[in-house]
C-alpha cells in the first residue's frame, strides 16, 4: 500500500462521508415521506460502497461479504418502505 | 500480505476510487438541492450506477493484482444493483404518484381510464369491498 493509494482512500472515504451527511440532511428535512425513503436508499448504497473501499484499504475479502449483505438487506428495506407508502400496509 | 502491487495499478485504483467518491458527492448534492421529488429521484442513480461501477472495478483490479487469479467477484455487486435498484425506484415512483393523487397534488393523471387505481385510498376501498 503506497502513500498514494492510502491518501486516495482517505479522500474517497471523506467524499462518501460528505455525501452521506448531505443525504442525512435530506432525510431530516425531506418534506414528504418518499423523500426520506429516497435518502435512506441513497444512504445504504453509500454505506455499501464505503465497505468496498475499506476492503481495498485492508486488503480483506470479508468487507465484500459485508457489502453484499448491506446491498441485499437495503433492497429489502427500501422495497418494503416503498410498498408501505404505496398501499398503507405490507402484507394484504 | 507482502505481495507488492505495482505502482501504476495502485494509481489506476486510486483514480477510480476518487472518481467514485466525486460522483457519489455529486449525487448527494443533487439529492439535496433539487426542488421536486420526481427530480430528486434522478441524482442518486449516479451513485448506484457509475460510482458503484468505479468502486467495484477498482476493487476487482486491486484484488486481481494482489492474488493470482482474476478476482471478478466484486462485479457481482454491479449485477445485484442492476437488478434491485430499478425495482425500488419504480415502486417509490408509483408510491409518490399515488400519494400525490390521494392528496390531489399536481401530478400526472392516469394514462387510461380503465387503469386499476392504486394508492392508500384505493387499497382501503378494495379491502372494504
Amino acid at each position: 500500500m503506497s502513500a498514494l493509494l492510502a491518501a486516495a482512500i482517505v479522500v474517497t472515504l471523506g467524499l462518501y462521508s460528505l455525501a452521506m451527511t448531505l443525504a442525512v440532511v435530506r432525510l431530516l428535512r425531506g418534506p414528504q415521506a418518499q423523500d426520506r425513503v429516497l435518502a435512506l436508499d441513497f444512504l445504504y448504497i453509500n454505506a455499501m460502497l464505503i465497505m468496498l473501499v475499506l476492503g481495498i484499504r485492508f486488503s480483506s475479502g470479508m468487507y465484500f461479504v459485508a457489502a453484499l449483505l448491506i446491498a441485499l438487506f437495503g433492497f429489502v428495506g427500501s422495497a418494503a418502505l416503498a410498498k408501505f407508502l404505496l398501499r398503507g400496509e405490507l402484507i394484504e | 500480505m507482502n505481495v507488492a502491487v505495482p505502482l501504476w495499478i495502485q494509481g489506476v485504483v486510486a483514480l477510480l476510487l476518487l472518481g467514485g467518491g466525486v460522483l457519489a458527492l455529486t449525487g448527494a448534492i443533487g439529492l439535496l438541492r433539487y426542488g421536486d421529488f420526481f427530480r430528486r429521484m434522478h441524482p442518486p442513480a449516479l451513485a448506484t450506477t457509475l460510482s458503484a461501477a468505479c468502486v467495484t472495478l477498482a476493487s476487482s483490479i486491486h484484488f486481481s493484482a494482489l492474488e493470482q487469479p482474476f478476482a471478478l467477484y466484486p462485479l457481482l455487486i454491479n449485477a445485484l444493483l442492476a437488478i434491485t435498484t430499478p425495482v425500488t425506484t419504480v415502486l417509490l415512483a408509483r408510491a409518490a404518484l399515488a400519494r400525490g393523487r390521494d392528496a390531489s397534488a399536481d401530478v400526472p393523471p392516469p394514462l387510461a381510464a380503465n387503469e386499476p387505481p392504486s394508492g392508500r385510498r384505493a387499497a382501503v376501498a378494495s379491502r372494504q369491498r
